[in-house]
């Protein structure tokens, strides 16, 4: 998908902890603010960021309406063997997006 | 006698509509106490071991960079399970609440967050044992999230 950026280290040392970055394209309304035409824009924000490392669940957020335009998130995982890190963001109306990717072990 | 009575009541009509802005969505010190209580329930919280680093002046609220990080171990028998932060005066006192395991490393994230105000920001780590650690800071903004028009 080319609405999210991720960084994160393509090789690493076996039992390092690498710090993952995640960047998402979203609007992360708050349901609060009036438009041009006066009205509110309806309420439209993730609510949810999991991290997998070769499926296992490592990391889960639970997002409000205090998290900024475009999320971004930064979080440690411990490199045991070569894998895919998954990510996956789910949200109102509907919202999933899901990205991997790989880090070896040197 | 008349004019003046009446010129008061119209000033009080005009007056009353316009109270609290937004008056009905909005987290106090107290709500943000509330929703601590509900994390943590009767176990106390203690400050120390956790860092919560965000600037101290904020130009502007739509962004605003945070990192919370806890000293831990992060073994299997010590490790933070979650760390939670809040605020006191966003529309709703909860920022978000992150789940961890000893597959993390290190008990650090980071993210950016919206401030509607200049307010006290409060972060809570829970430890695997069921302890519970905090951290806060104050911070001053000069132009507060939502403010601006959308696009």
């Amino acid at each position: 998908m080319s609405n999210v950026l991720v960084n994160a280290p393509k090789t690493a040392k076996r039992g390092s902890s690498v710090e993952i970055k995640a960047l998402i394209l979203h609007p992360m309304e708050t349901g609060f603010r009036p438009g041009p035409n006066g009205r509110i824009i309806p309420r439209n924000i993730i609510e949810r960021f999991t991290a997998t490392w070769n499926g296992t669940e490592i990391f889960d957020m639970e997002m409000s309406l205090a998290i900024a335009a475009n999320p971004f998130v930064s979080f440690f995982a411990v490199v045991s063997e070569s894998g895919t890190v998954g990510l996956r963001w789910t949200g109102d109306e509907g919202f999933v997006v899901e990205e991997q990717i790989a880090i070896a072990v040197e | 006698m008349d004019r003046r009575r009446f010129l008061a009541g119209t000033a009080a009509i005009v007056v009353l509509p316009f109270g609290p802005p937004f008056g009905t969505a909005s987290a106090t010190p107290e709500a943000m106490a509330a929703a601590i209580r509900k994390v943590v329930g009767d176990t106390a919280v203690r400050e120390g071991r956790v860092s919560l680093d965000l600037p101290p002046l904020v130009e502007n609220g739509s962004t605003v960079p945070l990192v919370v990080s806890v000293e831990s171990p992060m073994t299997v028998d010590d490790y933070i399970k979650a760390i939670h932060v809040f605020n006191e005066k966003n529309p709703q006192p909860g920022v978000f609440t992150v789940r961890l395991s000893p597959r993390n490393g290190r008990a650090v994230v980071g993210t950016r967050i919206k401030l509607g105000d200049s307010q006290k920001i409060v972060a809570i780590a829970e430890t695997s044992g069921g302890q519970f650690w905090s951290a806060s800071a104050d911070v001053i903004v000069t132009l507060a999230a939502c403010l601006e028009e959308a696009t």
